[in-house]
C-alpha cells in the first residue's frame, strides 16, 4: 500500500495508517509491529468492548471470594447458603417475580433450596476462568515448544511431531475427557474431590488442545527459518538454541497470543460442557455448566435459572471471541 | 490412485491401532499410574460395597493383575476374534467385535452400540444437511456483500452462534417452542423412523436446528474467510477479464475452490458426531450413543464408556479416510505428495 497524495479527511477515514506515514510532510517514523497492531486494535470497537468485558470478568473472578469473602460477601449470601423460606413449598420455585430477583438477590434464587444465584455465578466464574486460563497455558507451552521444534529442525523431528498432531486431532475429545474423568480414581496425586477434578480437567483440556497452537507455530517457524535475519545470526556464529529463543521466538509471540486468546473461550465452553454432563466440577461447588444441568428439570417453573448461567457463559465466551478476533485482525494483516 | 488409496488405508489401520492403545491406556494405564490397585479397579466393576473376596475374585476373572501389555493383547484380540468372560460359575460370551462387556446389565457392549446408532445417525445426518446448506450460503453471501449491513448482521449472529453453548440454546428452544408455544414435542419424545416417521420428524426438528445453529455459525465464518481469500486470487481476476459473468465466476471458480477445505472439515465433524452427539442427545434425551455414554458414566459402567470411546474413534478414522480419498479424487495434486 503506497501513501496516497490526497490527504483529505475522507482518505484519513479510509486509510489512516497509510496517510499517517506521509502526513504533513513529516519525516516517516518507523513503527514496530506492536505499535501498528495497537493502532488497528484501537479502531476496532468490537474488540475493545470484548477486552473491557474480559478484564472486568477476570477482576470479578479474582476478587469473588477473597480477600475477606470478596465481592460475594460484599453483596450478600455466600454461594451455598440455602434460603428455604423464600421457596414456594408447592412448586419448589422461588417466591416473587422473576425467580425471586430483588436488590438482595440480583440474579434471583435457585429452585428447591433457594441458594443465591449472584453468589453462585461469581463463584462459578472463578472455576470457569481458572480452568480456561490454566488449560490454555498448558496448551501454549506444549504447543509452542513442539511447534518450534517441528518447524525449526524439520526432517524426522517434524514428521514425528506432525503425525502426533494428526493422532491427537483424530481423538473424540469430549468422549476422551468423559472417559478419563471416569477412569481417574477418587484420590490421586495427594488430591481429592474438586481439587483433583480441576487438575484432571485442566490436564485433559490443555493436553489435547496443544496441536492447535503447534500447527500455527510450526507453520510460522517454517517460514521464519528461511529469513535473512536467521542466516545473519547463524553467520555470526549463533547456535540453534540462541536462534530459536532470541531470533525466532520473539516473532512467534503475536500468533501465539492470538490463538491463545481464541483458545480460552473454547476452553470455557469445554469446561462448562463437562460440568453440564456431570463429569466436571461437582456440587456443592458452583459451576455454570452444573447449574444448567439442574436447570433442565426446572426450566418450566423457573426459566431464570436457565437464562442466568446461560447468559454468563455466552457473555464471557463472546467477549473472549471478540477480543481474539480483534487481536488476529490487528496482528495478522493477511487475515482481514 | 490405487497406490494412494492403499497408503491411506494402511495409515488408517495404524491409526486404529494407536487409538485403541490410547483408549486402553485411559482405562487401565492412567488409573494404575495414579496409584489405583487392581483391587480398586475391580471394585469399580463389581460395585463399591462388595466383599473383599468378591473383589479378589473379580481381579482374577478380569485378569486385572496381569501385566498391562498382556491385558492389551487380550483386549485387542477381543475386538478381532471375540472373548469370553467368566462371571463366577457361568461364562459370558462376547463375540467379535468385542467392544467390552457391561457388568451392570450383563451384556456385550457392541449390540447396544448398534441399537443406539440409528438415533444418533438421524440426529447427525439431519443436522448436517441443515448446517451445510445454511452455513455455506450465509458465508458466501456475507463474503460477496462484504462490509455491508447484511454481512455485519450475519457475522454478528455467527459469532454469537459459536459463543452459545449448545445445551443452552437447546434448553431455550425447548422452553419456547415445546413448553410455551407447544409447536414441537418436548425432550425425550424421540421415536424410531420405522415406528412412526411423522413423530420421528417432529421430535427431531428442535435438536436438528439447535445442533445445526452452532455448526452453521462455524461454517459461515469459515466459508466467508475462505471465499474472501479465493476472490483475491489471480485466477478470479483472469476469469473476470475473460468476460465471464459474475455468477459463473462465483459459482464455478471461487465457490469450488472454497468448498474443498470446507468439505474436509465437514467429513471430520460428521464423523465426530456419529460417534455420539453427547451434548445435544443429553439435552433432548435422545437415546443415541452420546446419551448411552453419559448414562454409563453416571452408572459407573466403565466398559460401556470404553466401548463408545473406541467406537467413536473408529468413526473419526473412517471419516478421515473417506475424506482423504474424496479429496484426492477432487484435487489430483494430493495424490502425488
Amino acid at each position: 500500500m503506497t501513501a496516497p497524495l490526497d490527504v483529505s479527511g475522507q482518505a484519513m477515514e479510509a486509510q489512516p495508517e497509510a496517510v499517517l506515514e506521509g502526513a504533513g510532510g513529516k519525516a516517516i517514523e518507523g513503527r514496530s509491529l506492536g505499535q501498528i497492531a495497537w493502532m488497528r486494535l484501537k479502531r476496532d470497537k468490537a474488540a475493545f468492548v470484548g477486552a473491557f468485558v474480559v478484564v472486568f470478568l477476570t477482576l470479578i473472578a479474582i476478587f469473588a471470594e477473597r480477600p475477606f469473602g470478596g465481592l460475594i460477601a460484599l453483596f450478600g449470601d455466600p454461594p451455598n447458603l440455602p434460603n428455604n423460606d423464600l421457596i414456594d413449598p408447592m412448586t419448589s420455585a422461588p417466591l416473587g417475580t422473576w425467580g425471586g430477583m430483588s436488590l438482595e438477590h440480583p440474579f434471583g434464587l435457585e429452585p428447591v433450596n433457594g441458594r443465591d444465584l449472584f453468589a453462585r455465578i461469581l463463584s462459578g466464574a472463578q472455576i470457569s476462568l481458572l480452568v480456561a486460563f490454566l488449560a490454555t497455558l498448558v496448551s501454549v507451552v506444549l504447543g509452542s515448544l513442539l511447534g518450534v521444534l517441528a518447524g525449526f529442525f524439520g526432517g524426522w523431528v517434524d514428521t514425528l511431531i506432525s503425525r502426533l498432531m494428526d493422532v491427537f486431532l483424530a481423538f473424540p475429545l469430549l468422549l476422551f475427557a468423559i472417559a478419563i474423568v471416569g477412569a481417574v480414581p477418587d484420590k490421586a496425586l495427594g488430591l481429592s474431590g474438586n481439587g483433583l477434578r480441576v487438575a484432571v480437567i485442566v490436564f485433559i483440556i490443555g493436553f489435547f488442545n496443544w496441536p492447535y497452537i503447534a500447527r500455527i507455530v510450526r507453520g510460522q517457524t517454517l517460514s521464519l527459518r528461511e529469513r535473512e535475519f536467521v542466516d545473519a545470526a547463524r553467520s555470526l556464529g549463533a547456535g540453534n538454541r540462541y536462534i530459536i529463543f532470541r531470533e525466532v521466538f520473539p516473532n512467534l509471540v503475536a500468533p501465539i497470543l492470538v490463538y491463545a486468546t481464541l483458545l480460552i473461550p473454547s476452553n470455557i465452553l469445554f469446561e462448562a460442557a463437562l460440568s453440564f454432563l456431570g463429569v466436571g466440577v461437582a456440587e456443592p461447588q458452583a459451576s455454570w455448566g452444573g447449574m444448567l444441568t439442574r436447570a433442565v428439570d426446572y426450566y418450566q417453573i423457573a426459566p431464570h435459572f436457565m437464562i442466568v448461567p446461560g447468559l454468563a457463559i455466552f457473555v464471557t465466551v463472546m467477549a473472549f471471541n471478540l477480543l481474539g478476533d480483534g487481536l488476529r485482525d490487528a496482528l495478522d494483516p493477511r487475515a482481514r | 490412485m490405487v497406490a494412494f488409496i492403499v497408503r491411506r488405508v494402511i495409515a488408517a489401520v495404524l491409526m486404529l491401532v494407536i487409538v485403541s492403545v490410547a483408549t486402553f491406556a485411559i482405562f487401565f494405564l492412567i488409573p494404575r499410574a495414579l496409584g489405583q490397585t487392581p483391587e480398586g479397579m475391580a471394585s469399580r466393576y463389581v460395585g463399591r460395597d462388595a466383599t473383599p473376596e468378591a473383589i479378589q475374585g473379580a481381579v482374577k476373572r478380569l485378569h486385572l493383575d496381569d501385566p498391562l501389555i498382556v491385558q492389551y493383547g487380550r483386549f485387542a484380540k477381543g475386538i478381532v476374534a471375540g472373548q469370553d468372560y467368566s462371571l463366577g460359575p457361568r461364562k459370558a460370551e462376547c463375540p467379535a467385535p468385542c467392544f467390552g462387556f457391561s457388568f451392570n446389565n450383563n451384556q456385550p457392549v457392541w449390540p447396544t452400540l448398534l441399537d443406539r446408532l440409528p438415533a444418533t445417525m438421524s440426529l447427525a445426518l439431519g443436522a448436517a444437511v441443515v448446517w451445510l446448506v445454511a452455513g455455506v450460503s450465509i458465508g458466501v453471501i456475507s463474503a460477496l456483500k462484504r462490509g455491508t449491513a447484511v454481512d455485519r448482521a450475519a457475522m454478528t449472529v455467527a459469532l454469537a452462534g459459536v459463543s452459545l453453548p449448545i445445551y443452552f440454546t437447546g434448553l431455550v428452544s425447548l422452553s419456547v417452542f415445546a413448553y410455551t408455544l407447544g409447536i414441537f414435542p418436548g425432550g425425550g419424545s424421540y421415536t424410531g423412523l420405522t415406528e412412526d416417521p411423522v413423530m420421528w420428524f417432529q421430535a427431531l426438528v428442535l435438536p436438528w436446528v439447535t445442533l445445526a445453529f452452532l455448526y452453521a455459525a462455524l461454517y459461515a465464518r469459515l466459508t466467508r474467510a475462505g471465499m474472501l481469500e479465493t476472490m483475491g486470487e489471480d485466477y478470479i481476476r483472469t476469469a473476470r477479464a475473460k468476460g465471464l459473468k459474475e455468477r459463473t465466476v462465483v459459482t464455478k471458480h471461487a465457490l469450488r475452490a472454497t468448498l474443498t477445505p470446507i468439505l474436509t472439515i465437514f467429513g471430520l465433524d460428521l464423523g465426530l458426531l456419529l460417534g455420539g452427539a453427547v451434548l445435544t442427545e443429553s439435552t433432548f434425551s435422545i437415546p443415541g450413543i452420546g446419551k448411552l455414554v453419559i448414562d454409563a458414566i453416571r452408572g459407573n459402567d466403565l466398559p460401556v464408556v470404553l466401548g463408545v470411546t473406541l467406537f467413536a474413534a473408529f468413526f473419526i478414522v473412517l471419516a478421515n479416510l473417506i475424506v482423504d480419498i474424496l479429496y484426492a479424487v477432487v484435487d489430483p495434486r494430493v495424490r502425488l505428495s
